[in-house]
C-alpha cells in the first residue's frame, strides 16, 4: 500500500518574485499569507477549508498563519527536517496526511525575504554560523559552540558554494566533467527564463559571458550559483476523490520520497563521511529508486524534470542519479543538448530554475511542474503528462515527487 | 588592519581561537599542541572517526584507542576560494580549502576538511600529496592545516 495517486495538487499561489531584499515592506509572514490565499482561491477553496500544513525547512509558523487567516481548525502541522532538500518530499507528507484522513486540505509553502540575511553568509556572523553548525537541531539545547565545530571552524569553508565546489571538483576529476558542461546548464535555463515574465534574470547569457564571469569558488563561477530572491509560493493538496470536483484539473502525486543514505548525513560543511561511491553524487540515488518504484515508472516516462538547482553541477549529478544518463556521463549528456526545452530528450527547469527565474527554495519548481501538467506553462512541453520535481541536494533528507496530469 | 588581524594570502584566518573541547575530543587538541595528529580508532573494529564522536558508525561501539597518524595524506577534493565572503578577507584570497584523506586510516569517516596552504591555487589538483602543519593560534589551541609535500 502506498500513496500512489491518492492525492492531488489542486491549487497554486505565489507572490511576485523579487530580487533579494526588494519585497519590503512585505514580510515573510505577509507573503506566506498572500501565497496561501491565492493557492486556495486557485483551487476554489478558502481558508475555512484549510486544515493542514506540510512544510519543510520550517518555512513558516503554522500557528501564526492559522491565527492570522482565521483557520477554523488545524489538524496537521509537520515540517520535514533540514533545509531545501525537503521541498518535493513535503508534498508526499501532505498526500499521506490526506490519504490517512488526518487532514483534508494541506498547504505546502516557502516564503523568503533576504533583506538583512544571506543564506551564503556575507557577514562575519553568518560565516561563524555556518562554520560552527551544531549537530543538534533542538531549540531547547544549550547552544554554544559544539566540540565538533572546532575541527572545521578555521578551514575557510563557509558558504554552501564552498561545499558544493568540492563535489563538483571531484566529479570533474573522476569523470572528466568540464566547465563547459556547467555552462550548458546555466545557458539552457537562462534561455528558458528569458521568455518568462516572472523571471528575474532575462538578459541573454553566452558561453563567452560564462567564461568571462568572476570565479567565486573554483570550479564555480558567478553563473553557477543560484540567485538569492524574495517571495512566497504555496500549493494545496487534497485527496484524489475530492480533487476531481475542484476548480482546476488535478495534478496527481504518483510517488514521493524523502531521505537519503545515512552516511550522506549532513554532508555539507561536515567531514564528508560519505562513502566514496556516493560522495560524487547529488545524494539522491536512494530517493530516486524509491520514488520511481512508488510511481511505477522509469526515467524514460518523465516528460519534464524540475531539478533543484542551487548550483549548476548538481543538476548534472541529479540527471545521473535519476537515471536520465549513466553515472559520470551527465556532462556530455547536457552538452549534447538533452536538457533543452523543445529539442532535448528531457527538458529540465523549463521555468529557468533557481539559477535564472527565482530562488524560493524549490517551490518554484513545484509550481512549474503543476503548470506543465495543467498545460498552462509559459514554456509548455507539448503533451507533458509526467513531471519529476526534486528538492536538495543538501543535508538529508533530500526528496523527490513524481506528478502526473 | 582587518577584522581578522594580519592576513596572509592563501591562509584562512583562525576565526575560532578556543577548541571548546569535550573529554571526547580533548586528546586531539592536546596532541595538536605538540604538533602531533592523533585520531580515535574503534577498539572493536578498527574504524577511525574524525571528528571524534560517541559511536562507531560501523559497529556502534563506543570504546576507542587514540592512535598517532603520520599526518600525511592526499587531496580528495578542494576548492579555490577567490571571492572573499567578507571584504576584510580579501587579503587572504585566493585560498585553497579541501578534503584530505589521511594515510593510516580507512579514508571516508576520518577525512579532514582543511585549509591547504603554501600551494599554487592554479596548479593544485586532486591526488596531490600533503602533510599536516599546525598553526599555534595561542597556548590553548593549535589548528590543523596542510601543505603540499614537494614531489
Ligand atoms: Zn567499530
Amino acid at each position: 500500500m502506498t500513496i500512489k495517486d491518492k492525492a492531488a495538487i489542486v491549487g497554486v499561489g505565489a507572490t511576485p518574485y523579487y530580487k533579494r531584499g526588494q519585497s519590503y515592506p512585505e514580510s515573510e509572514f505577509s507573503m506566506a499569507c498572500s501565497a496561501i490565499l491565492s493557492a486556495l482561491d486557485d483551487a476554489g477553496l478558502t481558508a475555512d477549508d484549510l486544515d493542514g500544513f506540510s512544510i519543510y525547512s520550517n518555512s513558516c509558523d503554522p500557528a501564526a498563519i492559522a491565527a492570522e487567516l482565521g483557520v477554523p481548525e488545524v489538524r496537521w502541522a509537520t515540517t520535514l527536517t533540514s533545509g531545501g532538500g525537503g521541498c518535493a518530499g513535503a508534498l508526499g507528507v501532505a498526500a499521506a496526511a490526506v490519504d490517512a484522513g488526518m487532514a483534508t486540505t494541506v498547504v505546502t509553502l516557502m516564503t523568503l525575504q533576504q533583506l538583512s540575511k544571506r543564506l551564503g553568509g556575507s557577514a562575519v556572523g553568518g560565516m561563524l554560523a555556518y562554520a560552527l553548525m551544531s549537530e543538534s537541531s533542538s531549540p531547547y539545547g544549550g547552544g554554544g559552540i559544539p566540540p565538533s565545530a572546532a575541527f572545521t571552524a578555521n578551514n575557510g569553508l563557509l558558504s554552501p558554494g564552498h561545499s558544493f565546489a568540492q563535489i563538483a571538483s571531484r566529479h570533474m576529476h573522476l569523470y572528466g566533467t568540464k566547465r563547459e558542461h556547467f555552462a550548458e546548464v546555466c545557458i539552457s535555463q537562462r534561455e528558458n527564463a528569458i521568455k518568462r515574465p516572472t523571471a528575474l534574470r532575462t538578459e541573454a547569457l553566452t558561453l563567452d559571458d560564462y567564461f568571462n564571469a568572476r570565479m567565486i569558488s573554483d570550479p564555480l563561477c558567478l553563473f553557477d550559483y543560484t540567485m538569492e530572491s524574495d517571495g512566497a509560493v504555496a500549493v494545496i493538496t487534497v485527496a484524489a476523490d475530492r480533487a476531481k470536483d475542484l476548480r482546476q484539473p488535478p495534478v496527481y502525486i504518483m510517488g514521493s520520497a524523502h531521505g537519503g543514505s545515512g552516511r550522506w548525513g549532513p554532508a555539507l560543511f561536515r567531514y564528508f563521511q560519505t562513502p566514496d561511491d556516493e560522495f560524487t553524487s547529488s545524494g539522491h540515488r536512494p530517493v530516486a529508486r524509491r520514488v520511481y518504484e512508488m510511481a511505477g515508472i522509469t526515467p524514460s516516462d518523465v516528460d519534464v524534470a524540475l531539478l533543484y538547482d542551487h548550483f549548476s553541477p548538481m543538476v548534472i549529478m541529479q540527471l545521473e542519479d535519476y537515471g536520465f544518463c549513466p553515472i559520470g556521463e551527465g556532462g556530455p549528456f547536457v552538452a549534447d543538448g538533452n536538457i533543452r526545452y523543445k529539442t532535448g530528450t528531457i527538458p529540465v527547469n523549463t521555468h529557468g530554475g533557481n539559477l535564472s527565474e527565482a530562488y524560493i527554495i524549490g517551490m518554484t519548481h513545484v509550481r512549474e511542474a503543476v503548470e506543465q501538467l495543467r498545460g498552462t506553462a509559459v514554456n509548455q512541453v507539448e503533451g507533458a503528462e509526467i513531471a519529476l520535481v526534486t528538492g536538495g541536494p543538501a543535508s538529508l533528507p533530500v526528496s523527490a515527487s513524481i506528478l502526473r496530469k | 588592519m582587518s577584522t581578522f588581524g594580519t592576513l596572509t594570502r592563501g591562509q584562512f584566518p583562525s576565526i575560532l581561537t578556543e577548541t571548546h573541547a569535550s573529554p571526547m575530543t580533548q586528546p586531539f587538541w592536546d596532541a595538536a599542541k605538540e604538533d602531533r595528529l592523533v585520531a580515535p580508532k574503534c577498539a572493536s573494529c578498527g574504524t577511525f572517526r574524525l571528528p571524534p564522536s560517541p559511536y562507531c558508525f560501523v559497529c556502534r561501539q563506543r570504546d576507542v584507542e587514540w592512535v598517532e597518524l603520520p599526518g600525511t595524506g592526499a587531496i580528495y577534493s578542494f576548492t579555490v576560494v577567490r571571492h572573499p565572503l567578507h571584504p576584510d578577507l580579501a587579503d587572504a584570497c585566493p585560498y585553497v580549502s579541501g578534503v584530505v584523506e589521511l594515510d593510516g586510516t580507512q579514508g571516508a569517516g576520518a577525512r579532514m576538511l582543511v585549509n591547504i596552504i603554501g600551494c599554487d591555487p592554479d596548479t593544485v589538483k586532486i591526488g596531490d600529496r600533503v602533510a599536516i602543519t599546525w598553526e599555534h593560534v595561542n597556548d590553548e589551541m593549535s589548528t590543523p592545516r596542510f601543505r603540499p609535500i614537494p614531489a
